[in-house]
């Protein structure tokens, strides 16, 4: 298992250190859009600057390294148990080597355990997979963004909200429209629609995993995709918040079936610093790769 | 409409009143950094204004929680981006008026009681860009020092940096103009519309 845990602080290097590939080209697209000697073309010079910087000198892309989120899905046969405490191992490990700033915090006696580790810390969600391989995608979840996400209960008065996607897409814009610049846009942001509020906070950060090109399974959900992010982009809040005309790179919705009498709807948020990588090992012969 | 400015630290209420919103600003010499539990400890405890060990009149407190490795003359910050300014709105305006602070950095703007606080004190806000850990880094010359560090730890302690052409925008004055402000109100009107709420 010295060969898992190695690979998962790899994982961790990869993820803290170099923004994926679409997200890249995305801030790229988002800086051809907005004006000359703007605040907003300014802001994603550096941001793509800082980006090259820290694939280069290896250190992390943002001090704050956030929670990191584990959606791991494990070949039959594999024990769980066992890897979770690899993965607790690694985290400590990649604490000190990368570095990552330590940031779980006891609720009780206010201590940082210094090494990312505690209750519930980092966060995993683990489950079975028919396949050979061990998949694991990593996810460093900045708290500044984390902690504009929104939980809407459809139907809402106040925002004229039906049960309906057109009731989502008013959730998604106000959502943004409290968040303004707080936690560092242009955004991506990850919907979850569903029975209860645990099932939609869950699958709102699922959506995480997913790249900007890709599209939704269903048409209807990936129009309203489309749709929202347009209409965020109408709202001038721009990079960092100071204007301009990329506030979002993306929109991606996850549905659940729900009880006639909920309709719940989470709000996600990632900073345009979105960290995540891959990590796929083989059980037989500690063989593994690591993309974003 | 913006102009690039070059700030020495610290500053005098005359170099704030020459400051005005869009300017882009280059910050030069030293500055602290604080955040949640700096703060509250600066505010709740009468002992701790006699207990901080760095002159903070006139400098620029930045709200920044670092990465910092351990050298061996001292530490070297590896990323040093900013944090979210509005969680500390309870406290700012008292930190202002208690400790002579003439510029507050961070990201994402803040609100009604820090402007206020700002106009009577002659303070500003620099909005830094949130996420450019590394870019920043490298503008912070020397760690000098630090306060808390064992208490607090190493993202909430105060630590002293020297920094050389620091990069920011000005997004609040010392005469009551916020981009923040302007921004959130002229996207809430856009949002009623798209909303059909009006």
């Amino acid at each position: 298992m010295r060969e898992l845990r190695n690979a998962i602080v790899e994982l961790y290097r990869k993820a803290a250190t170099s923004l994926p590939q679409d997200i890249e080209e995305g801030l790229r697209r988002s800086l051809e859009k907005e004006k000359k000697n703007s605040s907003a073309r300014a802001v994603l010079s550096v941001v793509l600057e800082n980006t090259s910087l820290a694939r280069e000198t290896g250190r992390p892309l943002c001090q704050d390294t956030g929670v990191p989120v584990f959606f791991v899905k494990i070949p039959v046969g594999q024990s769980h148990r066992k890897i979770r405490q690899e993965i607790i191992s690694a985290t400590r490990a990649a604490t000190r080597r990368v570095p990552l700033r330590p940031n779980a915090v006891d609720v009780l006696t206010e201590k940082n355990s210094g090494e990312n580790t505690g209750i519930n810390f980092p966060i995993l969600y683990f489950e079975e997979t028919g396949g050979e391989k061990l998949v694991m995608d990593l996810i460093l979840k900045g708290a500044g963004s984390e902690n504009i996400g929104q939980l809407y209960k459809l139907p809402d008065a106040g925002l004229k909200a039906e049960r309906d996607l057109e009731g989502v897409r008013k959730c998604v814009l106000d959502a943004v429209v409290r968040a303004q610049g707080k936690g560092c846009p242009p955004y991506i942001i990850g919907v979850g629609i569903g029975a209860s509020k645990d099932q939609v906070t869950m699958s709102a950060k699922a959506q995480f995993l997913r790249h900007l090109d890709d599209t939704a399974g269903s048409v209807v959900l990936s129009t309203r995709e489309k749709r929202i992010v347009h209409d965020i982009n109408q709202l001038g809040i721009g990079p960092m918040g100071l204007g301009g005309k990329t506030t979002a790179l993306a929109v991606k919705i996850g549905v659940n079936h729900r009880h006639p009498a909920s309709y719940f709807v989470d709000v996600s948020f990632m900073c345009w610093a979105d960290r995540r990588a891959r990590l796929v090992f083989s059980f037989h012969n500690s063989q593994f790769t690591i993309h974003n | 409409m913006q102009e690039k400015k070059h700030i020495q630290l610290p500053m005098t209420e005359r170099d704030v009143l020459s400051l005005r919103v869009g300017d882009i600003v280059f910050l030069n010499g030293k500055i602290v950094t604080g955040r949640d539990k700096i703060h509250k400890l600066l505010c709740s405890d009468t002992k701790a204004r006699q207990e901080v060990p760095f002159n903070l009149k006139g400098t620029v407190l930045y709200h920044c929680g670092p990465i910092m490795k351990k050298t061996a003359g001292g530490f070297e910050c590896v990323a040093g981006g900013p944090t979210t300014s509005m969680r500390l709105e309870m406290y700012e305006s008292q930190v202002i008026s208690a400790y002579g602070l003439r510029g507050v950095m961070g990201k994402g703007g803040m609100g009604s009681a820090t402007l206020e606080a700002m106009k009577a004190h002659g303070c500003v806000y620099f909005q830094a860009i949130g996420g450019a850990a590394v870019y920043l880094s490298k503008r912070i010359k020397k760690v000098i020092d630090v306060w808390k560090l064992e208490e607090f730890g190493m993202t909430e302690a105060m630590w002293l940096l020297d920094v050389v052409d620091f990069p920011a925008i000005l997004t609040m004055d010392a005469c009551s103009k916020s981009l923040h402000e302007e921004i959130e109100k002229q996207s809430s009107d856009i949002f009623r519309t798209l909303a059909g709420l009006r």
